[in-house]
């Protein structure tokens, strides 16, 4: 394949040379209902997926829901707030038939694929990945899936989960993030139309990394993904996320929800690169990004979550563990970039209600241009949570002198046998750093990539190997201009 | 014609300073290669603007003059284009660069600078194979190379990793900034002995220093004394030995007469 000729360095100067390089938009016929959001919408949604009564009641249970509540706006962020009649709710590149392979694939969304530099079989054939795409609304193809059956893992679309595992669904979806959690998380709730979905039989390792690559292609219309990942007792997994949409002026909204349950004894490792488009240097356009994540650990297990945050007009999301079962072990690690005028509210919540639990929070932010980035984190320790830990590092980098970075940590402890850390810096790229390296021969654009790449090192070492460099070039691309 | 090939940086009547203020007065220097220059003078007379300026941090400003290296024009070249053609400042305070160990920033810089050149980049064992080289020459523990960027580094160790780069880049023409500041004896013989086993015909290097100690060590070929912003006397080695002796003024109140 073409992808395969191209050096590391080629490939690192064509994605260097772009400003967004995933700005592009796939002309595929797709179905899209009308736009606004009413109990009808949420009714022709159930339908168009063709699913079970109980769904639907959630559905319309979670929308009776979001009507009642209020959207939020105690984060430091500010946005004009979308007009929810004014967004298509449910919008599905057209497609004749189930696809058994990705042979039969339509050959436009081939070529987004392709664009996006996901070509499905040489990510088999190298990395062994498995990959689910979710394009605007539903999920176009999964990789891998015959293989993974035969270990017992279940790796598919959520709306193919809801037909094929009820059980399963039936029995954890909504239990990590209740609908009525926040405006945005019952808003998903009422409309997702698709996303991952991913279980982990008793005691098994997944032997490759899972991946969804999510897309917003059509115009006008919002992304409501649903992840919901299940390892049973004693299991692994790895599971990755991307994400790229088009360059549009409007502003475009993406609320996901993901729900993870690490039941007794299982790790999960969730990482996620975000690359939503993030607005022209203007500040015009780019994606609203109000997600909600969050994790419940039982005895013994551990969820890590790590994160990437380049993309997006605007982010407003907390990865979160419940520390629920004794020995548990939540880890957040996290790098936010914003440039030009790009917002983000991020963080994690860390609650501790299990004995001996443990978390550690490693957060680093990076603000250029006009933004602006802040650091909101919630460590919780209850009464019962006898001996548990918390580390808490977070840092900034500014660059430039119109950005600003801010830190909102809350500490709540109600037992005298835990222990608390909380450490925070922020520093600026130097001029003398930049000099130092160039003196040494490192021109000012690669010295910076290298001064942010080791000021992130800590984050970027939780990534698994593919996706670590990726992260790397995406740092360059977010911060390139942004000095000098 | 001979003498003006084997010149390899020539500076014209440099006039520079900072923020409107003149340090730089009419700076008049010829390095050849093969040669060892050292450049003397108390604080405040302009030797850490001179090392500014030939390695262009654009923190200071040129009025006028020239400075010529190999027959090009170093004013007009960026600070790593000037390093690519083979300028290297040992600085006087060396910045720490957190999360990058030294092995990672030398394999940057070096890949920079071979890819600028058009060669081919360096392999990971050919990289190592000379990183053990330069750490044997410079007395350095393995340690060394995955430590981030002087974080952490004591002032000694600091002039070491900087001695250590200047080997792993083999440049043209070495400035050694203050080297001597923070050194004890050992590691100074140590350093001036690193830096005197790299010198060769084809390079050259200029040493800037307060004490005469360092010059011990490496012997200069010619020795500058520099005084509010001016070259006031140039002499052989036996110079730096009578300002060891008689001190810095009487040749500073000579010059003061002159130029006032």
């Amino acid at each position: 394949m073409k992808q395969e000729e191209l050096s590391e360095d080629e490939l690192l100067a064509q994605v260097t040379s772009a400003e967004y390089k995933y700005g592009f938009t796939t002309d595929i016929e797709a179905d899209t209902i009308a736009k606004g959001l009413s109990e009808e919408v949420v009714r022709i949604i159930s339908k168009k997926k063709n699913e079970p009564k109980w769904m639907l009641d959630y559905r319309l249970k979670a929308f009776k829901e979001w009507l009642e509540m209020d959207e939020p706006d105690w984060a430091n962020v500010d946005y004009p707030k979308p007009n929810y009649q004014d967004i298509i709710y449910y919008s599905a590149p057209k497609q004749k038939k189930t696809l058994d392979s990705l042979d039969d694939l339509d050959p436009e969304l081939k070529k987004t694929f392709d664009k996006l530099g996901i070509s499905l079989n040489e990510q088999k054939r190298l990395s062994g990945v498995a990959v689910d795409i979710v394009m605007d609304s539903v999920s176009v193809a999964t990789s891998f899936k015959s293989k993974l059956a035969e270990l017992g893992i279940i790796f598919c679309s959520i709306s193919e989960a809801i037909q094929e595992h009820p059980e399963l669904v039936k029995k954890y979806l909504g239990t990590v993030v209740p609908a009525r959690d926040n405006f945005f998380s019952a808003l998903n709730a009422a409309v997702f139309s698709d996303g991952s979905f991913c279980y982990i039989p008793k005691g098994s390792r997944c032997p490759m990394e899972l991946s969804t690559y999510f897309r917003i292609n059509e115009a006008g219309t919002g992304q409501f993904e649903r992840t919901l990942l299940i390892a049973d007792e004693g299991s692994y997994v790895s599971y990755l996320e991307g994400c790229t949409a088009p360059q549009r002026d409007e502003n475009q909204l993406h609320a996901a929800v993901v729900e993870l349950i690490a039941m007794d004894n299982a790790e999960i490792k969730y990482s996620t690169v975000q690359n939503w488009y993030p607005g022209n240097k203007d500040g015009l356009g780019g994606v609203f990004n109000f997600v909600t994540k969050r994790g419940i650990c039982y005895k013994n297990s551990k969820i890590s979550w790590t994160q990437v945050e380049t993309g997006s007009a605007v982010t407003w999301k907390y990865p979160s563990c419940i520390l629920k079962g004794d020995n548990s072990i939540g880890e957040f690690f996290s790098v936010a970039v914003t440039n030009n005028f790009q917002q983000a509210d991020t963080g994690t919540k860390m609650i501790h209600l299990g004995k001996n639990s443990k978390s550690t929070i490693i957060a680093k932010g990076i603000c250029a241009g006009k933004s602006n980035g802040s650091y909101r984190g919630l460590v919780q320790i209850a009464k019962g949570a006898k001996n548990s830990r918390n580390f808490s590092q977070c840092d900034s980098l500014l660059m430039g002198d119109k950005c600003g970075s801010h830190t909102f940590p809350y500490i709540e402890v109600k037992n005298n046998s835990s222990q608390v850390e909380h450490e925070a810096t922020t520093s600026k790229i130097g001029e003398d750093q930049i000099f130092y390296c160039n003196q040494r021969g490192i021109g000012t654009e690669e010295a910076i990539a290298l001064i942010v790449n080791g000021y992130c090192k800590d984050v970027l070492n939780q990534l698994p190997m593919e996706f670590a460099v990726e992260a790397q070039k995406l740092l360059e691309i977010s911060l390139e201009g942004s000095v000098g | 014609m001979l003498d003006k090939k084997n010149n390899m940086l020539k500076i014209d009547n440099l006039k520079a300073g900072i923020e409107g203020l003149e340090i730089l007065k009419g700076i008049n220097l010829s390095v050849k290669k093969g040669e060892v220059h050292a450049i003397m003078g108390p604080n405040g007379s302009g030797k850490s603007t001179l090392s500014s300026v030939i390695a262009g941090n654009d923190n200071y400003e040129v009025n006028s003059g020239s400075i010529t290296f190999e027959d090009e024009d170093l004013l007009d070249l960026d600070p790593d284009q000037r390093a690519h053609r083979g300028v290297f400042l040992s600085f006087q305070y060396p910045v720490e660069i957190p999360g990058i160990s030294v092995s990672n920033f030398i394999k940057a810089a070096i890949t920079e600078k071979r890819k600028v050149l058009g060669l081919e980049p360096i392999t990971a064992k050919d990289l190592l194979g000379k990183m053990k080289e330069k750490m044997d020459l410079l007395d350095m523990q393995k340690g060394y190379l995955s430590r981030n960027m002087n974080e952490g580094f004591s002032g000694g160790e600091k002039k070491r990793n900087e001695i250590f780069q200047m080997a792993m880049l083999e440049p043209k023409l070495a400035i050694l900034d203050e080297t001597d500041s923070g050194l004890d004896i050992d590691a100074l013989r140590v350093v001036a002995n690193g830096v005197n086993k790299l010198k060769n015909s084809e390079n050259a290097t200029i040493v800037i220093t307060h004490y005469q100690r360092l010059l011990d060590y490496i012997i200069p070929d010619y020795v500058h004394v520099l005084h509010n912003g001016r070259i006031v006397k140039s002499g052989g080695k036996e110079l730096a030995h009578e300002l060891e002796k008689k001190g810095y003024d009487w040749i500073t109140k000579e010059a003061d007469k002159k130029w006032g």
